[in-house]
């Protein structure tokens, strides 16, 4: 897709987002009016600033067809073909570890992450792949869940097992 | 001025805490590297770096991330002159003269200019901060709802008039950052706003911090390894430290041009829009436009370098000076600490002053420790921060995500959070490629909150009159505040209007 292309979509997108929080707002039911002696009702400011919002996308249409602005008349690529692949890959592997955490837990798909992107993206060898993963997983464990007590979710209740071993451990043992 | 002094000696005494000096170090430590590291600018270090400082008090973790934010700034110059890439946006104006002296083989020379002049900056605009708060703070005391509803107008308007964005977009993103903030309970009426496709957890807002993480963790790192192909090419500059020590006596060619960079870094900076990557372009052009030898400049000044250097620094502290007496952040980076505070239980505006003066005292006592702090470590491990550049990128990317992961997580405790934070930096990235700038939208979540709440109250206190913003008997600073906002605001309309003028002149 083109810059140019991609100007134009994103204006359309934006606009109908515009138009859709009014109409959210509209059939909520909320004031988009004044009340009298009391100033502007619930709705009022998202109302009129989705408006805003609306006319701002119709403006950056109306430039584009005008050709005003740099991006309205820019035919190259929107993703740099060359780190297409690169940026692509990167979100797949991010957006993965996010939904394994429910199932394997935080530390898991953290580690698989980072094992997974260094090695297919860095190609870095297996003796510092390895060592980055289970650095990881001891950083986050020591600062998250023990300095911070934050309680990081552990996926399928067998991981949530394992983990209570290690919480035991450090209650028996390390504190 | 007696008592400033003694608040002064309080906020200095506290900063020596070990807690206190340990986060100093930490933090200016951090700023060095997230500062040199292309790509990565104090506004990714402390969007990512903020859920970590739940682990110590408030003032302890704003002392950590004021002080990695000058880090980040003195960062900057390194790889800005090592490798001929700024470090951050804040750092271009050093690749100027930064490259060509490191291509001479006077790297050292150079990185040595720019930490002086750091210093320099960082000093001066400290003392100008420790001076004009107080008074402003107090002058602020004052201020009503009209009053804040009318600064925020301000703070927006300096983004339409001296932005540079292109203006629709930035007022999209302005408003879109106004409108994300009333997502969930409305603070007046009680009744549930925005709630798209009636998911439940909509009802307690979009945080500040998942926008923040989102577009300056994901969105900026997408960037990042879209622009760079995921590969930092570094050469390898030659730096000793005896002939570092040795380029000390450069130092009176650019003193004056440091001090007037830092003088006009600071003012810079407490604009919202502008802060210091213009500042430190501004400061360039004036060192050059008072010059002997303006044609040398570009060549390999060694000026070229010290006054960008300083300016940015000084724009730090000026952002700051908003942040802390008004509630009005200076630039994104003070966004985030003020959506910090807020987090932290904190009330930031004029009351900061006098409920809190620990620690706004132990903020500005920090300040000059830091300052100090940075010069030293900087100076000592350059040689060594050469070396961390060639980290390689795709070991810093992957672990930058999982920080913005997990960060998100343990501040929000839902994972609905993290999803929504992968999505708003997967459309921040898109939006940014168009020139939308984001950073509006990051203040405008921040203060969208605030500037409704003080707008409804103005008109629930006024009974409902519009125009109790524009009375001159009762809110002149309010009128004061709108005049010069319309002003900036037309102030792109009148620039194309003259442009246009000009054209016709000429055919």
């Amino acid at each position: 897709m083109s810059t140019r292309n991609a100007e134009l979509l994103m204006a359309v997108g934006m606009l109908v987002f515009s138009l859709g929080m009014m109409w959210n707002i509209h059939s909520d039911g909320l004031i988009i009016g004044w009340v009298p002696e009391r100033g502007p009702g619930a709705g009022v400011w998202p109302f009129w600033l989705s408006l805003g919002m609306a006319l701002c996308s119709v403006w950056t249409l109306v430039r584009w067809f005008k050709g005003t602005t740099a991006e309205s008349r820019n035919q190259s690529p929107y993703i740099d073909p060359e780190s297409l692949g690169l940026v692509v890959l990167s979100f797949v592997l991010l957006t993965a570890m996010i939904f394994l955490v429910k199932y394997i837990g935080t530390y898991l798909s953290v580690a698989l992450f980072l094992g997974a992107y260094m090695r297919l993206i860095g190609r870095h060898s297996w003796s510092v792949t390895l060592s980055m993963m289970a650095g990881s997983i001891v950083f986050i464990y020591f600062l998250f869940e023990w300095q911070l007590a934050k309680y990081l979710p552990k996926g399928l209740p067998v991981f949530e097992d394992a983990f209570l071993w290690i919480d035991n451990f450090r209650w028996e043992y390390l504190m | 001025m007696l008592e400033i002094f003694s608040l002064l000696g309080d906020g200095l005494l506290q900063s020596f805490e070990p807690l206190n000096l340990f986060m100093i170090f930490a933090g200016c430590l951090a700023g060095l590297f997230i500062g040199a590291m292309p790509g990565l600018g104090s506004v990714n270090g402390v969007a990512i770096l903020l859920p970590v400082t739940f682990l110590v008090p408030p003032t302890s973790a704003i002392i950590f991330l004021a002080a990695l934010y000058y880090g980040a700034m003195y960062g900057g110059a390194i790889s800005s002159i090592t490798l001929g890439i700024p470090g951050a946006s804040t750092a271009v104006a050093t690749v100027f003269d930064g490259k060509p002296m490191a291509r001479q083989g006077k790297a050292d020379q150079a990185l040595m200019a720019a930490a002086i002049a750091s210093f320099i900056g960082g000093t001066v605009s400290i003392v100008m901060f420790t001076l004009f708060a107080p008074p402003l703070a107090n002058l602020a005391l004052k201020f009503g709802p009209q009053e804040e509803f009318a600064l925020m107008i301000l703070a927006f308007a300096t983004f339409i008039g001296l932005g540079g964005d292109d203006i629709p977009k930035t007022i999209f993103s302005i408003l879109l950052g106004l409108v994300m903030a009333a997502v969930g309970f409305d603070i007046i009426s009680g009744k549930p706003r925005l709630i798209f496709f009636d998911l439940v957890e909509f009802q307690r807002g979009i945080g500040f911090l998942v926008l923040a993480i989102g577009i300056y963790g994901i969105g900026e790192m997408l960037w990042t390894i879209e622009s760079t192909k995921g590969k930092v090419q570094v050469d390898t500059v030659k730096v000793t430290w005896t002939r570092f020590v040795s380029s000390l006596s450069r130092i009176k060619e650019y003193l004056m041009t440091t001090s007037l960079g830092a003088i006009l870094g600071f003012f810079v900076g407490t604009l919202p829009a502008a802060g210091a990557t213009p500042a430190s372009l501004m400061s360039y052009g004036l060192a050059k436009t008072f010059s002997k030898d303006p044609d040398s400049f570009g060549k390999g000044n060694i000026s070229g370098v010290a006054a960008p250097e300083s300016a940015n620094n000084a724009a730090s502290t000026g952002s700051m000076l908003p942040m802390i007496t008004l509630g009005i952040p200076g630039s994104p980076t003070t966004a985030i600490l003020l959506g910090g505070m807020i987090i932290w239980g904190l009330r930031p505006g004029p009351l900061l002053f006098a409920e809190q003066p620990d620690f706004v005292w132990g903020l500005i006592g920090s300040m000059y420790v830091a300052n100090f702090v940075t010069v030293v470590l900087n100076l000592a491990m350059i040689p060594i921060f050469v070396r961390v550049l060639a980290m390689p990128f795709s070991i810093l990317t992957p672990i930058i995500f999982i920080l913005c992961f997990v960060g998100v997580f343990a501040t929000t405790d839902r994972m609905f959070d993290v999803w929504l934070m992968l999505a708003l930096g997967l459309g921040g990235y898109f939006l940014r490629k168009l020139d939308y700038p984001v950073a509006p939208a990051v203040l405008a979540i921040v203060l969208g909150p605030l500037a409704e709440r003080s707008m409804r109250q103005s008109l629930i206190g006024s009974r409902g009159d519009p125009f109790t913003f524009v009375n001159p008997a009762e809110h002149p600073i309010a009128l004061a505040c709108i005049i010069v906002a319309l002003l900036l605001m037309l102030y792109p309309a009148y620039l194309s209007f003259r442009k246009k003028r000009a054209k016709k002149a000429v055919a």
